[in-house]
């Protein structure tokens, strides 16, 4: 039996377990636009390429299958990119599927012709042009298992129209040729054993726990180690969630917008056990200063993280999962009263945090204390980028893993209003709320459509301070005195009308005491609902560290 | 330290794109570079010289690692290995120096190519410090052009580093 190129990749894809794609149409993508339409998969139409990329993304972290995302050649496969870049830089799986002009024009500047694979070459896990449509269904079951497997990241397959138009076999299925890939999952155990008596020597030992935790699906594994051996832990934005909020054993986020408790614990513990993270410069700051006293244990996934931007003394490559559960064989309970007591010390330094809430000035702290205690605990949480992203990281309490989806790595503004499109679809029945800035909002706006489209009771909250936040207050603090510049958003819409318009339910909150209220109504709601907070311009995130300073030196003013 | 690379990797269109741009985006500098075909139509190898220190070099090579179509990197850097270059130089000699140069040539065992009125090429293989030496030598001549290929090395004795990816040390 023959079939067409792109019925061959639509079969693939069901073989692969895909039951939703996000895509947007155009020429040379049309032939499996045709298949898509002719089979049981669902496909999400988004307003912007990009949109369908972050969708595919928020998908992905939350069903914990690989997001799929679909675009045409040329400007689609362009506006592709943003989304791709986060995707990679958080190491989310994802599959993006773009059409490419037909072979015999590739190469010639044709008409919505541009190198896709070239372009996201850095960008992407890996890529395929796909030249023969024999190849299709081996080259989509390889991206599947790339995409997926090791350290997750995005893959894109291009296939040129006349590809998907020709007829092919529909045999090999389960082939795979990857003679160089083989991710390695099991810990080197000589190092294990010397990570353990390096743990159990240690003074002031300091778990920093980041996304890895969660893609490895292993904070159980965390929680069981930390209480084993009375160490604080510390989560980056990557990993908020991976250990719950409330323990006496957390000491929060560290970094640039860290708890003040994780900056101090980090720079005076004598052993850091690094788990899923790549110590990123928001978290070490000045990079030659970070971590003056420690001895460094880090397991990884990546073999490249090691050693990458921080020397480790005890490298471990391997699933963070696996290798934690080796360690807890080996690892005696740690009963220290005097560190404990310690460890109290220093998480009273986050009160600094508690003292910014109060205020009868409405602030984005209250709006998203009140969130926590308002929404179910498994409710998912996405931001946009900005100070409202860090507000949320420092006062939503995080207590479930992988329920708050934010973009780290690349900091994309745009990412949170598709991203809960992603997530609302994979779990249609839990709470799914975006809090945005009025800058960030505005990059992927037109979704607001998609979500009313697909019936999707999410709710956005805008923290609108009418302008670039979190650039504001970067400008002020580095060139203090001197006028601001390009930060202010005036010509704002009225965001309540224009949620009425894009058919939304919409809130005006301006005052403390009628946050309990608008919240409790709001979030009761089962359409879309957007409830705009009309905050100070000044409202800044503290603690701040500058640029290059270490993290011991926060700004509190 | 100048550290020397034996890849192999799956003989597919964009393999040497991917690597090239790995070592320009992280800001690593190809000295050398050659590729051709092994014995398996579908590996390629590819042989890179590298400046750096150990920890650059720790890092291009597992950044290469996460290439998918990367097979095996084998740095043979601390092995001992002979490496092979060859380079093409034009030359214009005098006719009063023709002579000389001819004998440089023969000291070299250098071969010349092509013998014009005007011109001479002359061919040279070997090591990086031979070639370079060689072109030393053949400055006073002085050379108009000069074309070189990329160094291949194996290692010496009975260990192959070979397309089925395996390492019989
Ligand atoms: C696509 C993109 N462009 C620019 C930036 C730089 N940037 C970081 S935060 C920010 C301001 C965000 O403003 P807003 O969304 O209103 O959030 P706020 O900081 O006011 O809470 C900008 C411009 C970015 N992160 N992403």
């Amino acid at each position: 039996m023959t079939s067409t190129g792109a019925e061959v990749l639509i079969r693939a894809l069901e073989q692969q377990g895909v039951e939703l794609v996000f895509g947007y149409p155009g020429g040379t993508i049309l032939p499996v636009f045709h298949s898509i339409s002719k089979s049981n998969i669902k496909n999400v139409l988004t307003r912007n390429e990009q949109a369908a990329a972050h969708a595919a993304n928020g998908y992905a972290r939350v069903s914990h299958k690989v997001g799929v995302c679909i675009a045409t050649s040329g400007p689609g496969a362009t506006n592709l990119v943003t989304g791709l870049a986060n995707s990679f830089l958080d190491s989310i799986p994802v599959v993006a599927i773009t059409g490419q002009v037909k072979s015999s024009l590739v190469g010639t500047d044709a008409f919505q012709e541009v190198d896709i694979t070239g372009i996201t070459q850095p960008i992407t896990k890996h890529n395929y042009l796909v030249t023969d449509a024999n190849d299709i269904a081996r080259v989509v079951n390889e991206a599947f298992f790339i995409a997926s497997s090791g350290r997750p990241g995005p893959v894109l397959i291009d296939l040129p129209k006349d590809v998907a138009m020709f007829a092919c076999s529909e045999k090999f299925f389960d082939q795979l040729d990857l003679p160089g890939y083989k991710p390695n999952y099991k810990g080197h155990a000589i190092q294990v054993k010397h990570a353990c008596e390096a743990l159990q020597k240690a003074k002031h030992p300091l778990i920093y726990a980041g996304g890895g935790i969660i893609l490895a699906g292993a904070y159980q594994q965390l929680q069981t180690l930390a209480e084993r051996i009375s160490a604080p832990v510390v989560t980056t934005l990557m990993g908020l969630g991976a250990f719950p909020y409330e323990h006496s054993l957390f000491l929060g986020m560290p970094g640039v917008h860290g708890f003040p408790a994780a900056n101090y614990g980090l720079c005076s513990a004598d052993v850091i056990l690094a788990l899923g993270v790549r110590f990123d410069e928001r978290v070490t700051s000045a990079v030659e200063n970070f971590a003056p006293k420690a001895k460094i244990i880090h397991i990884d996934i990546d073999p490249a993280e090691i050693s990458k931007n921080v020397s480790s003394h005890i490298p471990i490559v391997g699933d963070v999962k696996t290798v934690i559960e080796d360690m807890l064989k080996r690892l005696t309970p740690v009963n220290n009263q005097q560190r404990l007591n310690e460890i109290a010390e220093l998480k009273s330094k986050n009160e600094y945090l508690q003292q910014r809430i109060q205020s009868d000035k409405l602030n984005p702290r209250q709006i998203v204390e009140k969130m926590s205690e308002i929404l179910p605990a498994d409710t998912l949480i996405t931001t946009e980028v900005g100070l409202h992203q860090m507000t949320v990281a420092q006062y939503y309490r995080h207590c479930y893993p992988g329920c708050f989806l934010t973009s780290g790595g690349l900091g994309t503004m745009g990412y949170g209003l598709p991203a809960a499109i992603g997530a609302q679809m994979a779990a249609p029945k839990r709470k799914v709320v975006c809090v945005a800035g009025d800058g960030s909002l505005q990059m992927n706006l037109p979704e607001m459509a998609t979500i009313k489209a697909q019936k999707l009771p999410i709710k956005v909250v805008l923290i609108n301070n009418s302008c670039l936040g979190m650039v504001r207050q970067l400008e002020d603090v580095s060139y203090p005195g001197e006028d601001l510049f390009a930060i202010d958003l005036e010509g704002n819409p009225d965001f309540c009308r224009l949620a009425e318009a894009y058919g939304w339910q919409s809130y005006r909150l301006e005052k403390t005491e009628d946050i309990d209220k608008v919240l409790i109504e709001a979030f009761a709601s089962d359409q879309p609902v957007l409830i705009d907070c009309i905050i100070d311009k000044r409202d800044y995130v503290y603690p701040m560290v500058l640029a290059d300073d270490p993290l011991d030196k926060m700004l509190m003013p | 330290m100048r550290h020397t690379l034996s890849i192999l990797v799956e003989n597919r269109t964009g393999v040497l794109s991917r690597v090239a741009g790995l070592f320009s985006r992280r800001g690593y500098n190809i000295e050398s570079l050659s590729v051709s075909t092994t014995d398996k139509k579908e590996i390629s190898r590819m042989t890179i010289v590298v400046e750096g220190d150990q920890k650059t070099i720790e890092q291009v090579t597992k950044q290469l690692h996460k290439l998918i179509e990367v097979i095996k990197i084998y740095n043979i850097t601390g092995e001992e290995f002979v490496e092979r270059g060859l380079a093409m130089f034009r030359v214009i000699p005098t006719p009063e120096n023709r002579a000389e140069l001819m004998q440089v040539v023969d000291i070299f065992r250098g071969h010349i190519l092509d013998f014009s009125p005007t011109s001479m090429i002359v061919e040279i293989t070997g090591g990086e410090k031979k070639i370079l030496a060689f072109e030393e030598a053949l400055k006073p001549f002085g050379i108009a052009e000069v074309v070189r290929t990329g160094e291949i090395a194996m290692v010496r004795g009975g260990k192959s580093k070979n397309a089925k990816g395996e390492n019989n040390d």
